[in-house]
């Protein structure tokens, strides 16, 4: 089995830097927004939040073209704006709205944005692997050197699709990008209770690709993995799994806080240890942006997202004769 | 028009041949659909022809190769899954209702799912439980999937054109029966027939018996005994379930005041049932005697022939639920 180099540090542009730190404070501000949102009463439903995990979608979205696809996961708010949604038409589809993306029929677990490659959250729990292979075999079938990105839990590796999608895309050379995001709890059990074995990386080597761990709380180290995958894929030789560790600071979804069966220890370590505290430390250390930058960086998210949700509250609900449009084509 | 005799698995196999040639996107995948040539031999020499990149064997894995078609047609293919064994489709069942029928629908219309699974149906070849199922009515069950049960090589060359240009998910279901042993005249020009269109294979004006895929050739000899008692039978295929020619179902019962309904999918709560409602509800007025329902036993498919046989309509059963309703009438 070939062996990728675990990258510790490559050199990555201000440019790039600045707009990573912009998209995970776009995620973090968004899930934050939809917390207070769902406890106002202004959507219907549920969300799945995932803030604490910024540094997996921004981090690997941004070693990937424009042209690149994603399938995303019922948390997955995060996947899309890591690809570039934009969160107003995303706040409009958690409301329910018709200026959502989906025109209110998906929902928050159902965004997409297919101009940006975003084929869709997924409501399954390895709902997106399955399309994602797909995505991969007509991107090989085009030569064009794009590939496909694949986001799940530590629960969905443990779903068929995944074993079944990776022997057929290790036989067929496909430039498909397995990301397991480990945010240590399936639902509301810890994820070594239902995992057997000497842990992900193993499982994609048994089936005949390389895989990487990395600290799924460090953006630049997920980058730098993300890119080494995506580039290899882009060559044409196959596909290839990140595992990154990482931790969501709320419940499963927004009706669960999350104490029950997590201690306050364990969360508090991980907050301790939160990707965007990280990655501003890094970012003023390296002199790319100044205290004051970033301070107004954090204003001016703010100020985006309760703009999203005055946009959201204040739009029409889709017609109830929509209700039969797009059931086919 | 000049026409020639082919099998159900030649008609299938023309259609498959001929749009892999006018199309680049449409591709086929399943188990031992290449080199082999399908263990039924509706691929046969396609492999040869279009190469492994457009005709791919895969791992014995549904729900992985469905899920992989899903995401390729969402990207601009239009891929042609085959499921061997209709039974087997429960193992991607996931990727079908889940995901390929709700994707335009929950993004809004931003997407396309174009993308004709091919899957067997049919009892009588002593196959057991696991291998002889015939499932098209949980497809017909879910809203942005088209459901297509052709009886006759002509119907299944020219539906099967037609979904290959679909823009939206179709499940094609076929009697795997019929593979080798019907054979009918099928032109040579180039024809696609419509979905949503019931043909009616043969006219008359006692009673209507509705038929689909297989069951229309049992039916189609039973009408011949029963003409020959004097009772004169019309024959009516819909063809495709989704969309459903109520119209055409309605219009012959409202003539002939009395319906039968064949299928081999189970009685219960399926395909008999739902066409029964439209007659029922379509042609209430004109009905003589109940909507009659004959559906496979609501019972796993046997091995042994006298049992398996036992559970699926035959020519003998399709005359005794007539003689029901026309004694019904006389009532």
């Amino acid at each position: 089995m070939e062996r990728l180099s675990q990258t510790v540090e490559i050199i990555v542009d201000q440019d790039t830097m600045i707009e990573m730190y912009h998209r995970m404070l776009l995620a973090r501000a968004f899930e934050e927004t939809v917390f207070d949102v769902y406890r106002r009463g202004w959507m219907p439903g549920l969300a799945h939040l995932a803030d604490g995990q910024e540094a997996v979608p921004v981090g690997v979205c941004m070693a990937l073209r424009p042209d690149d696809t994603i399938t995303s996961t019922h948390r997955g708010h995060g996947h899309i704006i890591g690809k570039g949604g934009q969160v107003e038409p995303m706040m409009a589809e958690v409301m329910g709205k018709a200026t959502g993306y989906c025109r209110g029929k998906g929902g928050e677990m159902h965004i997409a944005d297919v101009k940006l490659g975003i084929l869709g959250a997924n409501g399954i729990v390895g709902g997106g692997i399955g399309i994602a292979a797909g995505s991969a075999f007509t991107a090989k079938r085009e030569g064009k050197g794009r590939v496909s990105v694949a986001f799940f839990g530590d629960g969905a590796i443990n779903q068929g699709i995944w074993y079944e999608t990776a022997n057929m895309a290790v036989l067929w050379k496909l430039p498909l990008i397995y990301v397991c995001e480990n945010n240590q709890y399936t639902e509301y059990t810890n994820y070594r209770k239902l995992q057997a074995g000497e842990g992900l990386v193993a499982r994609a080597e048994a089936m005949g690709m390389p895989g990487l761990e990395v600290d799924g709380n460090d953006v630049l180290a997920v980058y730098s993995a993300a890119l080494e995958m995506v580039e290899r894929a882009r060559r044409g030789e196959g596909p290839g799994m990140l595992v990154c560790h990482t931790f969501r600071y709320g419940g499963h979804h927004v009706g669960d806080p999350g104490t029950k069966y997590r201690t306050k220890e364990e969360i508090e370590e991980w907050k301790a240890r939160d990707p965007i505290v990280r990655f501003e430390r890094v970012l003023v250390e390296r002199g790319v942006l100044s205290p004051g930058d970033i301070e107004e960086m954090h204003s001016r998210v703010e100020k985006r997202l309760a703009d999203a949700v005055e946009a959201g509250r204040n739009a029409p609900y889709p017609d109830v004769s929509e209700v039969t449009e797009h059931v086919y084509a | 028009m000049s026409t020639r005799e082919l099998t159900f698995a030649q008609a299938i196999r023309e259609a498959l041949d001929e749009e892999l040639a006018r199309d680049p996107n449409i591709f086929i995948l399943g188990e031992d659909v290449g080199a082999w040539g399908g263990v039924f031999r509706c691929t046969e020499g396609l492999y040869e022809k279009y190469g492994p990149e457009r005709v791919i064997d895969t791992p014995l894995s549904e729900e992985g190769f469905v899920g992989l078609a899903v995401g390729a047609a969402m990207t601009g293919m239009h891929p042609v899954p085959e499921i061997m064994f209709g039974d087997f489709i429960t193992l991607a069942m996931d990727q079908i209702v889940n995901q390929a029928a709700k994707m335009r629908y929950m993004t809004g219309g931003q997407l396309k799912v174009p993308i004709t699974f091919r899957a067997t149906m049919g009892a009588g070849r002593s196959s057991g439980a696991q291998h002889s199922q015939s499932w098209h009515a949980w497809f017909a069950h879910v809203p942005g999937l088209k459901v297509v049960v052709p009886s006759t090589p002509y119907d299944a060359k020219g539906l099967l054109k037609t979904a290959l240009r679909e823009p939206n998910p179709v499940v094609f279901f076929e009697d795997k029966v019929m593979y080798a042993k019907i054979k009918g005249p099928v032109p040579e020009e180039e024809y696609t027939i419509p979905f949503g269109k019931a043909d009616i294979k043969r006219e008359g004006s006692d009673v209507t018996l509705v038929a689909l895929s297989r069951m229309v050739h049992p039916t189609l000899a039973a009408a011949e005994m029963l003409a020959k008692e004097g009772i004169s039978a019309e024959v009516i295929d819909p063809r495709t379930l989704t969309p459903l020619d109520e119209e055409t179902l309605i219009q012959s019962v409202c003539k002939t005041g009395g319906a039968v309904i064949v299928d081999e999918g189970y009685n219960r709560f399926g395909i008999t049932a739902e066409l029964a409602a439209v007659i029922a509800y379509g042609a209430f007025d004109y009905l003589d005697a109940p909507v009659e329902r004959l559906g496979a036993m609501d019972v796993p498919i046997p091995f042994s022939p006298p049992l398996e046989f036992a559970t699926i309509p035959d020519e003998q059963k399709i005359i005794e639920r007539v003689h029901k309703v026309l004694e019904g009438r006389r009532r």
